[in-house]
C-alpha cells in the first residue's frame, strides 16, 4: 500500500470535518473500548496475565531468529512449505508465482494487516487473479476501494446506509435498511466465492513454534472457509507473531480476544498445522506460511523501539486514545493507526516521512493503561520525537524545523536561571500588554491564534510566585 | 494528628506555569500545607522542570534545566509540585532522561523518590485525607456542586486516582459531581495543542460538554496545564463555569486562613 503518511495533517484536518467519521467514532468510548475494561476486570488476575504475556512476547522476541528456524522446520515437517519475505515486494511475488503455477484464478481472503502492507489485493489484480475479502468488514472497504479504518473494525467508519449504498453500486441490490439484510447480502454473495476458490489467503493471529501451528481468531468463521475450502492455502503473517508453544497460545488468546472486542473467546479460533493429513476430512492439499520482515528488524535492531513487536494487533490503544477517536484510521495514512501505528507506520515505512504522527499525540498514555502487553507506548513516540529533533541514530530522518530548534534554544536561555527568568519574563510582559485584558488574552496574532480561536489565554501575572515569598 | 509529630519539613517547586501564570494557586498550596503543619521553603534559583523541551525531542535543552532541579532540590526532604505533570517529568521522566549518565542518574532516582505531585503529598505522606476539621469556621450554607477532571500525567504516570478525589470528598459543602469520561484527556498535551490546535480544540470541546453535563459551578483538576486549556474554552465560549486548582479549592474549603508564621509576603 502506498503511504499517505506525509499527508496526516490534512487527512486528520478532513476527517475533523466529516460528520459520519465523528459519529461513528463516538461510539468507541463506550464499545470496543467499555467492553475490554469489562472483560479485563471479569478476568481474575488480568494484571498477572498481562505481565505474562509481556514476558512471552519479550522472550520470543529477543530470541526471535531461534524461534522463526523452529518455525521452519515444525511447519515444514507438518509438510507445509516456509518462505522469509525480506519485503513485501519479495511476499508478494512469491504469493503471485505460487498462485500462477496452480493457474488460480480466484482467491478467498481472511482477513490480514500484512496483505494490506503488500497492497495484495492490487497485485493480484494486476497478475489476473481476481481476490475476494471475506472478513465482512474487509468486503465492504474492498468493495468501496478503501483500506481498513481500524486494525479489527475495518469498516467502523461506514453506516449501514452508505453500505447499502455501496450494495446497490457494486452488487446491483436494491436498498437495505437492516444490518442483518445487508449481512446476509454479503453471505450470498460470498458462498458462491468460497466454492468457487482456488486458492485461500489469510494472515496469522499467532504462528506457534513448536508445533508449526497458524492460529486464526475471527467472529465469522471465514478464517476456517478461506484455511479449509480451497486446495490451495497461504498464510502470510509478520514475523513477530511467532510463539514458543501452545501453551503461550492460550495466554495470548486470552490477552487478544478480551483486549480486541471484549468477548471472553471469539466466535471461532482456527488453528491450522500443515496441509491436510491423508486421514483429515478437509483441509488445503498445499499449505504455505509467509513470514514477512518489511521494516520490522529496524524495530529489532532498535531497542528503544524493539517492545513496538510485542503487538499482538487487538486494536485496544486504537480505542483507548482521544486522539484516533477524533482523526480515525485513515488520518494516518498507512495501514497501521492510532498510537501503535504512530510508532511502527513511520518506522516501516521512512521515519522522516512520517514524522507527524510521533507529534499527533497529548501523551496522555491511555494507550499505554489499555495495552494488554503494557507496551510503554508513549515512551517510544518520545524516543522517535527526540530522534526527529536532535537523535543520532537516525541522522538522515533528523527533520525538525530551523525554528523549532531556534524556539527551544531561546526558551532554554529564558529559564537558564532566575536573573534570566527574570529579564525574558518582563520582556514578555511588555509584549503581552497590547493584547491582554483583565489578565486573559482573547487574540494572538498567528501562528499562536491557532490556540486563542478556541480558547483565551492568561496573561502574565504582574507579580509572579516568586515575589510573593517572604525568603 | 500532625501536631504531634516533628513538623514535615518540605521544598516547593511550583513550576513555571504557576510562577508566571498562576500565582494565586501557588500561594492557595501554601496556605494549605501551612495550615497542615508543614515547614515550607522555596528555593529562589527554581525556574521550570524542562518538560517542554523533553516532549518535543530537544533533550539537549531539557537536560541543563533538569539539572538544575536535580541540584536544586538536592538535599530537600520531600519537594511537592502542584502539577501531576511536572512531578511525572521529575519521579518518571528524569531517571530516563539521564539513563546514560549515572551521576545525574543517581541524583535523579534520589529525586524521584522525595518527589510528590499535591495531592498525593497530603494523603500519602501527610496521611491526611480528611479536611474537615480545618475548615470548622467556614460556613457551608448551602452545597456547591464541583466536577474533578482527571489529569492525565497523574493518573497514567504517578498512578494517583484516588487521593484527590479522597479530598475532595471531605469538604463540607462541597459535592463531587463525576462528568463522564473524567480519565480522558483534555486535549492540552504542551505542544500538542500547538502543533495540532485543531485536534487538540475537539478534545477540548468534548470535556467541555461533558463539564456543562454536570452542571457543576467549578471544574477542579490538579494540573494547571489541563486548567489553561480548559479554563480557556470555558471563557472563550462564555460559560460560567470556573476553572480551578484542587490548592484553590482546599484553601477556598479552610478559609484561605494564613498562619502568623507563614512564608508568604
Amino acid at each position: 500500500m502506498q503511504p499517505r503518511i506525509k499527508q496526516f495533517p490534512q487527512l486528520a484536518a478532513a476527517a475533523l470535518k466529516d460528520e459520519q467519521i465523528q459519529n461513528n467514532l463516538l461510539g468507541l468510548y463506550n464499545g470496543f473500548h467499555q467492553a475490554r475494561i469489562a472483560a479485563s476486570e471479569a478476568t481474575p488476575n488480568w494484571d498477572e496475565l498481562s505481565d505474562r504475556g509481556r514476558a512471552i512476547k519479550a522472550h520470543t522476541i529477543d530470541n526471535l531468529d531461534y524461534y522463526l528456524e523452529m518455525v521452519e522446520r515444525t511447519v515444514t515437517a507438518a509438510g507445509g512449505k516456509v518462505f522469509f519475505a525480506k519485503d513485501s515486494d519479495e511476499a508478494t511475488q512469491y504469493v503471485i508465482e505460487v498462485a500462477k503455477a496452480r493457474g488460480v484464478k480466484l482467491a478467498i481472503k481472511g482477513k490480514s494487516m500484512v496483505s494490506e502492507e503488500m497492497g495484495l489485493n492490487h497485485r493480484l489484480e494486476e497478475a489476473g487473479i481476481e481476490p475476494v475479502e471475506t472478513d465482512l468488514g474487509e468486503y465492504i472497504i474492498q468493495l468501496a476501494d478503501e483500506t481498513p479504518f481500524h486494525i479489527i473494525a475495518p469498516a467502523i467508519h461506514k453506516s449501514k446506509e452508505q453500505v447499502s449504498d455501496l450494495f446497490q453500486e457494486k452488487l446491483g441490490t436494491p436498498p437495505m435498511t437492516e444490518i442483518s439484510d445487508l449481512a446476509a447480502e454479503a453471505r450470498r454473495q460470498l458462498r458462491k466465492k468460497f466454492i468457487e476458490a482456488d486458492m485461500g489467503i489469510t494472515g496469522a493471529n499467532f504462528v506457534v513454534a513448536e508445533t508449526g501451528t497458524v492460529a486464526l481468531v475471527t467472529n465469522e468463521g471465514n478464517g476456517r472457509m478461506s484455511t479449509s475450502m480451497p486446495k490451495l492455502h497461504i498464510a502470510i503473517t509478520g514475523m513477530e507473531k511467532v510463539l514458543p508453544s501452545i501453551e503461550d497460545l492460550g495466554i495470548m488468546l486470552r490477552l487478544l480476544i478480551r483486549s480486541a472486542t471484549g468477548q471472553r473467546i471469539s466466535s471461532y479460533v482456527t488453528t491450522v498445522t500443515g496441509p491436510r493429513k491423508s486421514d483429515d476430512e478437509d483441509g488445503p492439499e498445499e499449505f504455505h506460511l509467509v513470514l514477512v520482515d518489511n521494516g520490522r528488524s529496524k524495530l529489532l535492531a532498535d531497542p528503544a523501539l524493539r517492545e513496538s513487536l510485542y503487538c499482538i494487533r487487538c486494536g485496544a490503544c486504537l480505542n483507548a486514545c482521544p486522539v484516533y477517536r477524533k482523526v480515525g484510521g485513515h488520518a494516518y495514512g498507512w495501514v497501521y493507526p492510532g498510537p501503535i501505528g504512530a510508532i511502527v507506520s513511520p518506522m516501516l515505512t521512512g521515519l522522516s516521512d512520517g514524522k507527524d504522527l510521533p507529534y499527533a499525540s497529548s501523551l496522555c498514555g491511555a494507550c499505554k493503561e489499555a495495552c494488554p502487553v503494557k507496551i510503554n507506548i508513549p515512551r517510544m513516540l518520545l524516543y522517535m520525537r527526540h530522534q526527529l529533533a536532535e537523535g543520532d541514530n537516525y541522522p538522515e530522518h533528523k527533520t525538525a524545523p530551523l525554528g523549532e530548534a531556534i524556539t527551544f534554544k531561546l526558551w532554554r536561555l529564558s529559564l537558564s536561571n532566575s536573573l534570566s527568568l527574570k529579564i525574558f519574563s518582563g520582556l514578555a510582559r511588555l509584549l503581552q500588554k497590547p493584547f491582554a485584558k483583565d489578565g486573559r488574552i482573547n487574540k494572538l496574532p498567528p501562528p499562536l491564534s491557532a490556540w486563542t480561536n478556541l480558547r483565551t489565554f492568561p496573561a502574565l501575572a504582574s507579580r509572579p510566585f516568586r515575589k510573593r515569598w517572604k525568603s | 494528628m500532625t501536631q504531634s509529630k516533628p513538623p514535615v519539613q518540605a521544598s516547593l517547586f511550583v513550576t513555571c506555569i504557576i510562577d508566571q501564570f498562576y500565582p494565586d494557586v501557588g500561594e492557595s498550596m501554601v496556605r494549605v500545607l501551612e495550615r497542615l503543619g508543614v515547614k515550607l521553603d522555596f528555593p529562589q534559583a527554581q525556574t521550570c522542570c524542562g518538560q517542554p523541551a523533553y516532549n518535543a525531542g530537544f533533550w539537549s535543552d531539557a537536560k541543563p534545566l533538569a539539572r538544575r532541579v536535580l541540584d536544586q532540590f538536592q538535599h530537600s526532604e520531600y519537594v511537592v509540585v502542584p502539577s501531576g505533570s511536572c512531578a511525572s517529568m521529575i519521579r518518571v521522566f528524569y531517571p530516563e532522561l539521564f539513563h546514560e549518565e549515572p551521576e545525574s542518574l543517581q541524583k535523579a532516582t534520589s529525586l524521584a523518590k522525595r518527589t510528590f505531585e499535591l495531592s498525593e503529598f497530603i494523603v500519602d505522606v501527610l496521611g491526611v485525607t480528611d479536611l474537615r476539621h480545618l475548615s470548622g469556621d467556614v460556613a457551608a450554607s448551602e452545597s456547591k456542586k464541583i466536577t474533578y477532571h482527571e489529569a492525565c500525567h497523574l493518573r497514567r504516570e504517578l498512578g494517583a486516582t484516588t487521593q484527590s478525589r479522597a479530598l475532595i470528598r471531605s469538604l463540607p459543602g462541597i459535592e463531587l459531581v463525576e462528568m463522564d469520561q473524567a480519565e480522558v484527556c483534555c486535549g492540552f498535551g504542551g505542544t500538542f495543542s500547538v502543533k495540532y490546535p485543531d485536534i487538540s480544540g475537539a478534545m477540548l470541546q468534548d470535556k467541555l460538554d461533558r463539564i456543562k453535563a454536570t452542571g457543576a459551578s467549578s471544574v477542579v483538576a490538579c494540573d494547571c496545564s489541563c486548567l489553561m486549556q480548559i479554563g480557556g474554552g470555558l471563557e472563550k465560549g462564555g460559560s460560567n463555569v470556573r476553572s480551578v486548582h484542587l490548592a484553590e479549592l482546599l484553601d477556598d474549603a479552610i478559609g484561605k486562613t494564613v498562619r502568623p508564621d507563614s512564608r508568604l509576603g
